[in-house]
């Protein structure tokens, strides 16, 4: 085990460094000179210079890269160029939204998908299965940005069941949370589903039948628990799934997280926060990935037998 | 920096019209009220702020030698009681209202001054506008790095300062009314340890009270405020991250006082006719001009007959029209609300036939490819299509190239690259109301230079002179004198050589609640976009 988390651990650190690497690379070689944007419209090429020099960009691209690492390994991810103030505090402020955001994203998503999905797998090919399916295939197929308008409009807008936009409260949290969910539920639902179906098959469920176990309890108990291990996997790469997504929800219901944080940074050009937010974010799907690794044989002695 | 180059580039500057008679009402004192953004506030320090949105906060925030009369143009005594100009033209000599205090608690004096301008000027400070300063003397060395200080800039004693000039400068006073200009406490600047932006200390109207990022900021009144009567309101907050439909749709319920970014232009029309929605948006002209930059150093553009032969090409009323009206088809490089437009000039009109006899003239009878630039987001592409269809019908070919803001302005400020840039987003906004403004930058020789706005690359060695001559004429003396010695050098660039395509002036558009008082012209200031010391809510 040790040496499993050992050998994982490396490989995330080499993949931070890849991504810090290949961000630096594409972002630096942009044909825009941030100077230039921040000396603003009446500059002249000698204070462009000077700004360049203050940021040391008349570096080497390799020195800047490397002068960028060592920041990194004392927690310091630069300055933005347009707030001209430290970015990892800038994302650390905004991170607690963003994980509370995903967080009930997630549970909207799994509570959504299992139910959807287990109900789809003891009705296989009657009606309610095909409802079912239907559904998830809407959801997974509609964009983010109308579902989150659509159920701004209705919910908070026409009904004013919940706030239209803000931080804050459980009830703010709702509808964004619901957005995020509803799509990858119909993910869940289908891959349920089908695990279901496949674990329905097995002997043992087909003995517990026999022996008279009540039928909740053997989709519950016998069933459910092994069919959970895709779903545990997926969890872990949703999370960089909802990093793309929580982009448009953060956008719509004015969520102050690091989505947000990033699109603004997209477009202004502040490499800084780029940077320092797709970091964040790569941390994030390797650790998601990491922990769900680190999970499973918990949950499957299958798993951990090899 | 991006949003403050590019879309909005520097304030939001209009001329004021005259007051509507029926909102002669008296201001009422107290309350608060609510403004959404989209954007995040990037920072309140005055010497790095330059986005609408800031623009007005900070204005809110810091006092200034000079300030604009709230809703216009015209500029008078504020942080200074008086001021005088040396003959020559080159000295400025201020004296400072007595008694005024920071909200530290301590009293302004001219070494704050001198100290404010040279950190807004030094290259560790990043600011975009330390390039508006350039005419004191020891601003080149002070950027330069060889000087820590200007010598420009005198504390003659505690109450008066003095600016020497390199030359004499007819925007000069325009130029401390920026909020670059604002006075800042070193004490605070220095206690703040490079997070000033979020951590403002100033002397105007209104202090910061709460800035949780990525929220809110809550503004109040300063009690201390050396402007008597003002400001009306008690405070404001700013939410932050509001969608601007969401926004609108908070304005019809009552949650918010101001919309910040407007309607969105697909909703305008349909608001823009909703009696639900009347009284409530404020639609005004800014100086803004939206243009083709026509390069003149590239073939054959540098030709000035194809140059007037690509401006009669364009039909501007269906380009208007495509971003559903908000905007006046344009026909000089001067908005009309400029001092200095001439109201006689007539520009190209379109004129297909015509347009294709001149290319013939020019010796290509048959067209020509090119490539037209233009920022990838809607509706700027859209321009550039209709764009490139008015150009297909004289047989010219143009290849669009839609991309981000930064590399658009990274290719139009490369010599030789970019032979055609739709500006539109990027288009011209004047910094502050003065003609110069629309030459120095966009069409002067010093501008024509790599990294520079200046995308026509137009560098005409006769109109030089002249341009420089009209910024030493003394405003305002000679300010009738000044503004028709522009007129003409823009008329006669446009009619000479055509380095510009004018298509449109865009108007700016604010949405506000019924319970919000004050004229329009507060709401969309000639100088400070939102002017929140004047704004106020109906009894």
């Amino acid at each position: 085990m040790a040496l499993f988390l050992a050998r994982r651990l490396l490989q995330a650190a080499f993949i931070l460094l890849g991504v810090a690497a290949i961000t630096f690379v594409l972002l630096y070689c942009l044909p825009a000179d941030p100077a230039v944007l921040i000396a603003g419209r009446s500059a002249t090429p000698p204070m462009v210079a000077a700004i360049r020099h203050e940021l040391g960009l008349d570096q080497p691209l390799i020195l800047q890269f490397l002068h960028y690492l060592d920041g990194l390994l004392h927690g310091d991810l630069g300055r933005s160029y347009t707030q001209k103030t430290a970015v990892a505090p800038l994302i650390l402020a905004r991170l607690p939204a963003t994980l509370v955001l995903m967080a009930a994203g997630i549970l909207v998503e799994v509570a959504l998908g299992l139910t959807f999905g287990i109900i789809a797998a003891v009705r296989r090919d009657g009606l309610t299965d095909r409802v079912v399916m239907m559904l998830s295939f809407v959801g997974v197929s509609s964009p983010q940005f109308v579902v989150a308008l659509l159920l701004l409009y209705v919910f908070a807008a026409t009904l004013g069941w919940f706030p239209m936009s803000g931080f804050g409260t459980p009830a703010h949290v709702v509808l964004p949370a619901l957005t995020l969910g509803v799509l990858g539920a119909g993910w869940y639902a289908r891959m349920v589903r089908s695990a279901m179906i496949e674990v329905l098959r097995q002997d043992y469920v087909r003995t517990a039948r026999a022996k008279g176990v009540p039928a909740a309890r053997v989709v519950l108990r016998h069933a459910l628990p092994n069919a959970l291990l895709p779903i545990i996997a997926m969890i872990g790469i949703d999370i960089g799934q909802f990093m793309g997504g929580v982009v448009v929800v953060e956008a719509v219901y004015g969520w102050p997280g690091i989505g947000q944080l990033a699109w603004q940074a997209i477009q202004q050009v502040d490499v800084p926060i780029i940077m320092g937010v797709t970091l964040v974010s790569a941390l994030a799907i390797v650790l998601g990935n990491l922990v769900a690794d680190f999970i499973a044989p918990f949950v499957d002695p299958r798993i951990r037998a090899q | 920096m991006l949003k403050n180059l590019l879309k909005y580039t520097a304030l939001a500057t209009v001329l004021a019209l005259a007051p509507a008679a029926a909102q002669a009402e008296t201001p009422n004192r107290g309350g608060t009220i609510t403004v959404t953004f989209k954007d995040d506030i990037a920072t309140l320090d005055p010497a790095i702020g330059y986005d609408w949105q800031n623009w007005s906060m900070i204005n809110g925030l810091f006092s200034r030698l000079v300030d604009y009369k709230p809703g216009s143009t015209v500029l008078g005594p504020s942080l200074a009681d008086s001021y005088t100009v040396s003959p020559d033209g080159k000295s400025y000599t201020f004296k400072l209202h007595p008694g005024v205090k920071f909200t530290n608690g301590r009293e302004i004096t001219a070494a704050d001054v001198k100290y404010s301008i040279e950190r807004a000027v030094n290259p560790k400070t990043q600011g975009p506008g330390a390039g508006f300063f350039h005419s004191i003397v020891g601003a080149d060395k002070l950027t330069a790095g060889t000087a820590q200080a200007m010598d420009g800039i005198v504390a003659v004693d505690d109450h008066t300062v003095r600016f020497d000039l390199v030359q004499p400068d007819a925007t000069f006073l325009n130029v401390l009314a920026l909020n670059f200009a604002s006075v800042v406490p070193k004490e605070a600047v220095e206690a703040a340890n490079g997070d000033f932006g979020k951590h403002p200390v100033g002397s105007g109207a209104f202090m910061l009270k709460e800035w949780t990022v990525g929220q809110r900021l809550v503004f109040q009144r300063n009690p201390d405020y050396f402007v008597k009567e003002r400001p009306y309101i008690d405070g404001f907050t700013i939410e932050i991250g509001q969608e601007p439909l969401v926004a609108l749709l908070r304005l019809q319920k009552g949650e918010v006082d101001i919309a910040g970014d407007g309607i969105p232009p697909a909703k305008y029309l349909e608001m823009k006719k909703s009696p639900d929605f009347a009284g409530m948006i404020v639609d005004r002209d800014q100086l803004e001009t939206s243009y083709v930059t026509l390069n003149t150093q590239v073939k054959p553009l540098d030709n000035p007959k194809v140059r007037q032969a690509l401006n009669m090409a364009i039909n501007k009323d269906r380009i208007v029209r495509i971003i559903n009206g908000r905007a006046t088809p344009a026909n000089q490089v001067l908005p009309p609300l400029m001092p200095g437009y001439d109201k006689d000039y007539k520009g190209y009109a379109y004129d297909v036939a015509k347009a294709k006899a001149l290319l013939a003239e020019a010796g290509l009878p048959d067209g020509f490819s090119t490539q037209l630039y233009t920022s990838n987001t809607d509706p700027q592409p859209r321009i550039a299509q209709a764009i490139q269809q008015d150009l297909a019908a004289v047989g010219v070919k143009a290849e669009i190239k839609a991309l981000a803001n930064p590399n658009v302005i990274a290719a139009g400020g490369t010599q030789g690259q970019a032979p055609m840039v739709w500006s539109g987003g990027l288009g011209w906004i004047a910094d502050f109301p003065d003609p110069s403004d629309f030459y120095g930058p966009i069409l002067a020789c010093g501008s024509a230079v790599a990294g520079g706005w200046n995308w026509s690359w137009y560098c005409n060695k006769d109109i030089e002179p002249r341009a420089q001559a009209a910024d030493a004429m003394p405003v305002p003396a000679k300010a009738a004198e000044r503004n028709a010695v522009w007129a003409q050098i823009f008329t006669e660039i446009q009619s000479k050589d055509a380095p510009w395509i004018p298509v449109f002036n865009e108007r700016r558009v604010v949405a506000k609640s019924k319970r919000m008082g004050g004229p329009d012209e507060v709401y969309i200031d000639p100088t400070r976009v939102i002017d929140y010391d004047a704004i106020y809510v109906k009894p």
